[in-house]
């Protein structure tokens, strides 16, 4: 509570003096960044007067925020909804934004969905109050996330660094060694899988946030974005590096046959079906909760790289933003401001939630936490070090949810029937491109 | 030589193995449903989807259910029938009224009102579900029960079926009669006329209350607070939640509440299969 006093008083102090900053430069030239207009003063004043505002949102942790917040400040009333897991939500606030009444105030959106909102024009710019100062408590890659253009649509809540997650006593059982690099990761996933034909090392029937990671981890950036500008390129060194390396696992038979977030994967990660994960750091606590039977068999280690150089990619992750519509958008921004720059993070992070607060990645309560579940080991110490590690110059499509959402018919079908990643990523490129082109946006594949 | 006749057809060894084939398809789902329904969340996860799994948790399965998150299934249960009684009851009522309205009178227009039913009849309702979010927007209708009861208050197919029913069911002659001995049209259509109906009442309510108890893509667009979902869109919710960071799979809760809600719509179907079997065939010989 102090802390979190001092801290906005202090952010407020260095926005201000960015503020009177830019005010005295804006006149010599015109192309000073436009980052930190704003005060928060308006934040405090709103959060003073109180009201009420509605939260959209899934994260398990946010029924607890709410009534903490509410605790925290009686006299704002916060009407939380959860309207839908992913997809559901977007479209949710798609049709709302579209039909100009319905949405709510602050909304939960993962970062590949956010630009396609911060684009339309459909979510307030936090720079007019201030935040953009936040910059230096967020780790690179989620705020890199947030930003777009100039602009900063949202604070970051949760990060998804990707790591390898194993299960040692399949791994000991068999003489696997936990791989380093990507070799050694094909290599291991035929020792296993010859040595015992029900193990596999991973399972993977194509999904799209999970490739897009491997192909920003390999240095592949299918993905341009200049305003309404769209490159699309899956031929590039990066994605070709990756295809060469996961057409080897889909042909080669080494995914075991099981459809994430099923059931059936759970099971599978319970027995050993599925005796490893290169997945995002968020990962452990669904472990915990969902997988409570494994208990003392998984461990992490760094993600396996090409050619052993530490490099990872983000997988998952979200952030809250003020949508557009609020009628009271100051009072939004500050309990997306308490939410995620504030005492809402303690909550998220006790809920299992894997934090993007610098603050937080180099405290050392979290950093050596010793978690039982994982045999004691300090698993944050690989974590935090994943997030430091994360590749920079990312982006998304700007209507990445549609793109998601016909993988499936596309690049999917190499899964399917082994006909090779590269011409499916030509297939799924193609139809990016199309659809974008239909959409008013002018893309190029190249 | 056995001998065959209208009543006794020669029996058919392929049609009759591709029947308990079918039969075999149509009942496993359920069958893999109820089994399931009856494991504990950490027993789906380590014993075989057609076994039981060890303990029968199935009655503590249903208390789970109808607790889990403050009650809100109930209230999805509540809310489902609420769309049902309203929603089917209402478009069945329509149906029958403009139906016979269609058959037994003539009118200018009754070409023009033909075609854009048979029309309205061939558009699926999820492509209607966007431009109906937009208007009932304006309206300030949506997020609200009424955004999920008035679209289901029409039903172009059942509206066909009672005009195409009412023709043949209902002899000109009987209204005439009617009309002879000084009753007013409202009257006939109340006392003559419904009864005829009753096949073809039945047969729309039935289809109208299963469309209406299925419905899914529409409330999903339409509503964004819990508390007015039809089970559907809950339960896909709940199904939604072992999805991705921080997921916390109920699974043993979403196969409990599927089991709970095919329940009313079997009964459904079992209390009205009578009616609904003469209505199919209606009309098919003459008398």
């Amino acid at each position: 509570m102090s802390r979190f006093r001092t801290r906005a008083k202090a952010a407020a102090a260095v926005a201000l003096a960015a503020a009177l900053a830019v005010g005295c430069s804006s006149g010599g030239s015109s192309s000073a960044p436009a980052a930190a207009t704003g005060t928060q003063d308006s934040v405090d004043a709103a959060l003073k007067a109180g009201g009420e505002i509605t939260y959209w949102s899934w994260t398990p942790s946010a029924k607890d925020q709410v009534a903490a917040f509410e605790k925290e400040y009686p006299n704002v009333k916060v009407n939380y909804v959860n309207a839908g897991t992913n997809k559901d939500e977007y479209t949710k606030l798609q049709n709302a934004i579209k039909a100009g009444s319905g949405a709510p105030d602050v909304a939960q959106i993962e970062y590949y969905a956010l630009p396609q909102f911060a684009l339309t024009d459909s979510l307030a710019d936090l720079n007019q109050f201030g935040f953009g100062s936040f910059e230096k408590d967020y780790s690179a890659s989620t705020w890199a996330q947030v930003k777009n253009g100039n602009g900063v649509y949202g604070l970051p809540q949760d990060s998804g660094p990707m790591a390898l997650f194993y299960n040692k006593e399949v791994f000991d059982k068999n003489g696997i060694a936990v791989p380093k690099t990507w070799a050694e990761y094909i290599e291991a996933a035929k020792k296993l899988h010859t040595a015992d034909p029900t193990k596999y090392m991973t399972s993977d029937t194509g999904d799209p946030g999970a490739v897009l990671s491997m192909i920003w981890q390999a240095g592949g950036r299918p993905f341009a974005v200049d305003g309404k500008n769209v490159k699309v390129n899956f031929g590039d060194a990066g994605t070709k590096k990756w295809t060469a390396l996961w057409d080897q696992m889909i042909q080669g038979k080494l995914l075991a046959p099981v459809k994430e977030w099923s059931d059936d994967w759970f099971r599978a990660l319970g027995d050993g079906t599925v005796s490893s994960l290169v997945t995002g750091a968020w990962m452990p606590g669904n472990f915990i909760s969902s997988v409570p039977g494994a208990s003392g068999k998984w461990a992490v280690a760094p993600m396996p790289t090409y050619d052993g150089k530490p490099v990872t990619a983000e997988n998952g992750g979200s952030a809250q933003s003020v949508v557009k519509q609020s009628k009271n958008a100051p009072l939004a921004a500050a309990f997306v401001r308490w939410l995620n720059h504030g005492g809402g993070v303690q909550p998220f992070i006790k809920s299992g939630g894997f934090p993007s607060t610098t603050a937080d990645l180099t405290s050392p309560a979290f950093v050596d936490q010793e978690v039982p579940y994982f045999g004691g080991q300090k698993i944050n110490q690989v974590l935090t070090q994943a997030s430091k590690d994360v590749a920079p110059g990312w982006s998304y499509l700007p209507y990445q949810t549609y793109a998601n959402s016909v993988f499936s018919d596309t690049a999917g079908k190499a899964y399917l029937n082994g006909t090779g990643l590269d011409a499916g990523l030509a297939a799924w490129q193609q139809a990016i491109v199309d659809y974008g082109n239909q959409q008013g946006f002018t893309v190029s594949a190249g | 030589m056995a001998t065959f006749s209208v009543t006794q057809p020669r029996k058919s060894r392929v049609l009759t193995g591709f029947m308990a084939l079918y039969l075999l398809y149509t009942l496993v789902p359920l069958v893999w449903l109820v089994i399931n329904a009856s494991k504990t969340q950490p027993a789906l996860f380590s014993t075989s989807g057609l076994s039981f799994g060890g303990t029968f948790a199935l009655f503590d399965n249903i208390g789970q259910t109808f607790t889990y998150n403050g009650g809100i299934f109930f209230r999805w249960l509540g809310n489902t029938l609420l769309y049902v009684v309203v929603g089917a009851g209402g478009a069945t009522i329509l149906a029958t009224a403009a139906g016979y309205g269609l058959a037994k009178y003539r009118f200018p227009g009754r070409r023009a009102v033909f075609a854009v039913v048979l029309g309205a009849v061939a558009v699926p309702p999820t492509a209607l579900a966007v431009p109906t979010f937009l208007m009932f927007s304006k309206l300030g209708l949506t997020n609200t029960p009424l955004a999920v009861i008035i679209p289901s208050l029409i039903s172009p197919f059942g509206l066909y079926l009672i005009w195409v029913y009412a023709a043949d069911a209902i002899p000109d002659e009987l209204l005439e009669a009617a009309r002879i001995d000084g009753a007013g049209e409202i009257r006939i259509f109340l006392t003559v006329t419904l009864r005829q109906l009753v096949p073809g009442i039945i047969t729309v309510t039935l289809f109208t209350m299963v469309q209406t108890w299925n419905n899914y893509f529409l409330p999903l667009i339409m509503l964004s607070e819990p508390k007015w979902y039809p089970l559907t869109v809950g339960l896909n919710q709940w199904s939604a939640q072992a999805n991705g960071a921080g997921a916390q799979p109920i699974f043993n809760l979403v196969l409990t509440g599927s089991l709970l809600t095919i329940i009313p719509l079997v009964v459904a179907f079992l209390l009205m299969q009578r009616f609904w079997q003469s209505g199919l065939s209606a009309g098919s010989v003459k008398q």
